[in-house]
């Protein structure tokens, strides 16, 4: 009996080796994956596994609004996992103010700092409409939406110096005054949507009376590793699911302190009966909540009574849109994305195959004339 | 006064007719990326070493860890596979290495062709979990 728990103990020991990473009080150990063929703490030595692990995948949705979601994907490596973040963050592309042409700017924001301004706003437009422009092409219907931006701030004749009331008209530059103008097809093509600033109330300069601003700005198809402006999300970021394990019970007055270790919600004292007396248990209810504060491992009473981890292959996502994309079209995204290097690498191989092939048939042909001669 | 590039009207609408200008093509957008897919990927064994197809280092351009680590992790996977590690060699060089060694059992160019095929299915695995994830979560929530 005393044997088998010892043997059943240290099987947990390595389940917890190979599936968690562990943090300790001041450190944090078995971090790496060992999920690969040969390597010693691997649960299938020599298989192939990229078959495996693609069978044993498990997403699901947390929470969602159409900007905003928070989901799970468990079962892929930090690799996949960081792989996707990237993208999302790096290579899914969105429309941004690009081009500038100041007609006129007598307020005190210079050209520069105005363009750069624009350029930040998210525009409510569907990047797959429209092609990446090139630097040698022109701008045209398919690659560039085009915006005029005219104001000229005013004294407010009505407000005279002593009586409450805006002294100016005009005075504040919001993004509701960019100005989408249809060029081409573009009215016609965009008919049903609205093309413009995600928000009206983005406050782009401030005038004074006689100042004025008239632009045009051009949009253009980017990705955010050219610039963060392009980046279709505010946030794009996962974590490890933490998990807490109880080695043994905790009991009494311990309990109440043990769960004030956590964040709220995450550890919940219960009434048990134990050995015929009521008596305060604690119980983990929740550790998606928990901060990984590790408050808990500062005290003694819990020494070798709890063990904190995170499980290595549970990711929890959180994408965060601008407002542009929908928060779950930036992840199908960046899916197809990863997808598509692999697709347009696999081409890139069959050529370099058969272009080496050529080049050694010709050879091999060369040196049978040379032979003939 | 600033010169202000002119704005060319309808020079490139998708429309059915501007297939006609393809004559003698018919997928003229493959062919054109194939002229650019060319340069993307370049595979030596290392100079001055004996050429062996089990060993053998990818240069793919364009690219940085977020394919890099991905293939990677993949390509290890594979039980066949003795090493496989990446390194981009300088950051200001937009380039990715993969250095690929294999068993007698296969070559690096199958381990790397292996490869990208498990991470595309592997993507593809991912997208249908979650579109599946996603459908009921709109379901149960009555999200139209």
């Amino acid at each position: 009996m005393k044997k088998s728990k010892r043997a059943s103990t240290a099987r947990d020991h390595l389940e917890v080796l190979q599936t968690r990473v562990v943090v300790e009080r001041d450190n944090v150990s078995s971090i790496s994956s060992s999920d690969f063929p040969f390597h010693t703490s691997n649960r299938y030595p020599n298989h192939d596994l990229a078959e495996k692990s693609r069978n044993k995948i498990i997403v699901a949705i947390e929470k969602k609004s159409q900007y905003d979601m928070e989901f799970d994907i468990i079962g892929i490596d930090a690799s996949i996992a960081n792989a996707l973040r990237r993208i999302m963050i790096a290579e899914v592309p969105t429309m941004a103010i690009e081009k500038v042409f100041i007609y006129d700017n007598t307020s005190i924001v210079q050209d520069e700092v105005l363009a750069h301004r624009l350029g930040l706003i998210p525009i409510k437009a569907d990047p797959d409409e429209f092609d990446f422009k090139q630097s040698t092409e022109h701008p045209t219907d398919q690659n560039t939406i085009v915006f005029k931006l005219k104001q000229e701030c005013k004294r407010n004749p009505k407000t005279s110096v002593d009586e409450k009331g805006p002294l100016y008209i005009n005075h504040n530059v919001y993004s509701i005054a960019l100005i989408w103008e249809p060029k081409g097809d573009q009215a016609e093509r965009f008919k049903d949507v609205t093309i413009g600033p995600v928000h009206d109330d983005i406050l782009i300069a401030q005038m004074r009376p006689g100042q004025k601003i008239e632009l045009e700005a051009h949009c253009e198809k980017g990705c955010g590793k050219e610039h963060a402006k392009w980046s279709p999300v505010a946030t794009a970021s996962y974590r490890l699911m933490p998990e807490i394990i109880l080695k043994e019970e905790i009991t009494g007055d311990l309990a109440d302190k043990f769960a004030s270790c956590f964040a709220s919600g995450v550890v919940e004292v219960e009434n048990k009966m134990v050995d015929g007396e009521l008596k305060k248990v604690a119980k983990v209810v929740n550790s998606r909540l928990d901060t990984v504060s590790r408050e808990v491992l500062r005290h003694k009473e819990f020494e070798g009574k709890v063990q904190l981890t995170r499980i290595r292959d549970h990711f929890i996502f959180r994408v965060e849109s601008t407002g542009i994309l929908d928060s779950e079209k930036i992840v199908f995204d960046s899916l197809q994305i990863l997808s598509s290097k692999c697709t347009m690498l696999l081409k890139a191989l069959d050529i370099k195959l058969k272009e080496k092939e050529e080049t050694e048939t010709s050879q091999n042909n060369e040196n049978a004339m040379e032979l003939d001669a | 006064m600033i010169d202000i590039p002119g704005f060319l009207r309808n020079s490139r609408i998708r429309t059915v007719d501007n297939t006609d200008n393809n004559s003698n093509n018919g997928n003229p957008e493959e062919n054109n990326s194939d002229f650019e897919v060319n340069d993307i990927l370049n595979f030596y064994t290392e100079k001055g070493s004996v050429a062996d197809p089990q060993s053998m280092t990818f240069s793919i351009s364009g690219e940085d860890h977020t394919l890099g680590n991905a293939l990677r992790y993949i390509i290890i996977q594979n039980p066949e596979v003795e090493y496989c590690g990446y390194s981009i060699p300088h950051p200001s060089e937009d380039k990715l290495n993969i250095r690929i060694q294999t068993t007698e059992n296969t070559t690096a160019i199958d381990a790397m062709r292996k490869g990208l095929e498990d991470l595309k299915s592997l993507c593809a695995k991912i997208s249908e979990t979650f579109y599946k994830a996603n459908r009921d979560f709109d379901e149960k929530n009555d999200i139209s």
